[in-house]
């Protein structure tokens, strides 16, 4: 079981990870800022295995992969969102942060409760309830699956 | 059936009939990294092992976030884009031309149909001159500099019709921030735009580049005009067929059809802190503002200077005002200077500064700070991007932001 941190919707990449930090030359030093502006304490309090949980259009604006890396690096374990802007989508699978649509769940919890995700058969366990979410297309699946991009690249050669 | 754009864009590159939802490997014809990726792209290009570059000729690198320094370790960004270039034999290094988006189309990288992806997620842009054009992270794009490939789901289109003339007060930019306020944040997520009618037609290659760099203000993977005369000469080239058959069929199926009379467009703003949050200026003037930016990759071109300079114009800019001016490129500025615009700006008041994102960025250029009221030119609003969270930020046409200086609140352009 991991704890949820929940967030509203249009969260930006600006918010997830703020310009200035983005000339820091790792994402270690990068991660402590994370959600800087509408949660300064989310990167201490933050456990690896928790989920951050999100409304619509999550990851909306820049491309920076540095939004899902700084995630990634804190240990949250997966993103649910009611849906996604497209880059950080894609960036969140081509790094390995496992992003999953669920359109059920962010009215059903807060900040605090505690839930479990299966990826691969798209269900949520919280509260005594099983959600449903939305499963990712076999070819995203199978990039997540092999830890992201680099990982499916080095096993195609 | 007839095709949309973008599914003629990726049957041509692909050779294969396509349908929105398919997952489809394309080969790229050009890339564009910026400064602030740089050191990400080629440390992950190393990582997975490449020895070279797909093709050396068809990757850019621009430096403009970070021009000149404002940092000292900004600095390193450009010492390692300079070891990338010359390690692997790269000839497409700009340092001080412009905002990469500027020059992709204006320094000639980019063509009708092309396809192009870059690590800045208004790439979007490219699509004025017909281009499939879209923003990546530095995985994808150290990937792609690698095999030179990558792969694309088919985007289902919405086609936005405009037929009309548009009031004197109205300018692109104007249509764009209505249609993301009339669309959301997410109206157009995955989707592509496609642009259409005698308005869009009538427009300058310059106004359909306001208008597809600010499609990812509304989620869109690209956003679309078909090449016509105006983009052949743009492009300094003649059209083929294919080129010139770039435009969607009329039994293209769309997943929504928007359509706009020109005259019932009124100029409005994005107000703090979405760029969805789209007002008529005329409910929201006689807000004092304290600052004026007019430049970055969405209106800093010479028609855009050009339009500010026309309403200051024997004015001064309102003297607790600051009104800042940045060209897009090197070429606008000289353009700039040559036509007398600049002369304009400068005696009306305004700062002047170097070709760069500058403020666009929040790096440089006109930070703001608590309380503070800024209306300006570029794409984006949120909270914190230009100074700190407490800054209210504008977004509205050169034309109106003029309007704004010399008046010193937010008011309605003449």
């Amino acid at each position: 079981m991991g704890k949820i941190f929940k967030f509203q919707q249009d969260v930006d990449t600006d918010q997830i990870i703020a310009s200035q930090y983005l000339l820091f030359s790792t994402i270690d030093e990068m991660k402590t800022y994370t959600f800087e502006s509408l949660d300064p304490n989310f990167a201490k309090e933050v456990q690896p295995g928790d989920y951050v949980v999100a409304s619509e259009n999550f990851g909306c604006g820049s491309s920076r992969e540095q939004a899902p890396s700084v995630l990634k690096a804190l240990g949250v374990k997966a993103v649910i969102a009611k849906s996604f802007a497209r880059i950080f989508y894609r960036n969140a699978i081509n790094i390995g942060l496992p992003v999953i649509v669920c359109k059920d769940l962010h009215s059903f919890v807060e900040t605090g409760d505690e839930m479990e995700l299966d990826m691969k058969a798209g269900i949520v366990k919280v509260k005594g309830e099983e959600l449903t979410c939305t499963k990712l297309p076999e070819y995203m699946q199978g990039i997540l699956d092999q830890g992201g991009l680099i990982a499916s690249l080095n096993k195609e050669d | 059936m007839g095709a949309t754009i973008i599914e003629k864009i990726i049957r041509n590159n692909t050779g294969k009939d396509v349908k929105p939802g398919d997952i489809v490997t394309v080969n790229v014809d050009r890339v564009m990294i910026h400064d602030i990726f740089i050191p990400f792209v080629a440390s992950k290009f190393e990582e997975m092992g490449f020895q070279k570059l797909w093709d050396p000729d068809k990757v850019v690198l621009i430096y403009d976030h970070l021009v000149p320094a404002s940092q000292v370790d900004d600095t390193r960004h450009f010492r390692v884009g300079n070891d990338f270039v010359e390690k692997y034999g790269m000839k497409n290094i700009h340092r001080a031309d412009g905002i990469c988006h500027q020059l992709m189309t204006e320094a000639g990288y980019v063509k009708p149909g092309n396809i192009v992806f870059g690590t800045d997620s208004h790439t979007t842009t490219y699509g004025c001159v017909g281009a499939f054009s879209s923003g990546i992270g530095y995985t994808e794009m150290a990937s792609i500099l690698g095999t030179g490939t990558m792969w694309v789901r088919v985007p289902e289109t919405i086609r936005v019709n405009i037929t009309g003339t548009l009031p004197k007060n109205v300018m692109a930019k104007d249509i764009i921030l209505r249609l993301i306020g009339d669309l959301g944040a997410d109206g157009a997520t995955y989707k592509a735009l496609e642009f259409a009618g005698d308005t869009v037609e009538a427009m300058s290659v310059a106004s359909r580049m306001s208008m597809s760099n600010m499609a990812i203000e509304a989620g869109a993977k690209c956003a679309l005009f078909t090449p016509d005369e105006k983009t052949a000469a743009y492009c300094e080239m003649t059209l083929t067929d294919k080129e010139k058959d770039l435009v969607g069929d009329a039994d293209a199926s769309y997943c929504r059809v928007i359509n706009y009379n020109a005259e019932d467009f009124v100029p409005v703003m994005a107000c703090p802190s979405n760029v969805d949050h789209v007002k008529p200026i005329a409910e929201i003037a006689g807000k004092e503002i304290d600052q004026v930016f007019i430049g970055s990759c969405t209106n800093g071109r010479l028609e855009d200077l050009m339009a500010a300079a026309e309403v200051l114009k024997g004015k001064k800019v309102a003297p607790f005002v600051k009104l800042i001016v940045t060209p897009a490129s090197r070429k606008i500025y000289q353009q700039a200077l040559e036509n007398g615009t600049m002369a304009i700006l400068a005696e009306a008041g305004a700062m002047i500064t170097h070709p760069s994102c500058g403020l666009c960025c929040g790096r440089a250029g006109g930070i703001l700070t608590d309380g503070e009221t800024v209306v300006a030119t570029n794409n984006r609003n949120f909270l914190g991007r230009m100074g700190t969270s407490k800054v209210g930020i504008y977004l509205a046409s050169p034309r109106a932001a003029a309007a704004c200086a010399v008046a010193g609140k937010i008011v309605v352009p003449e």
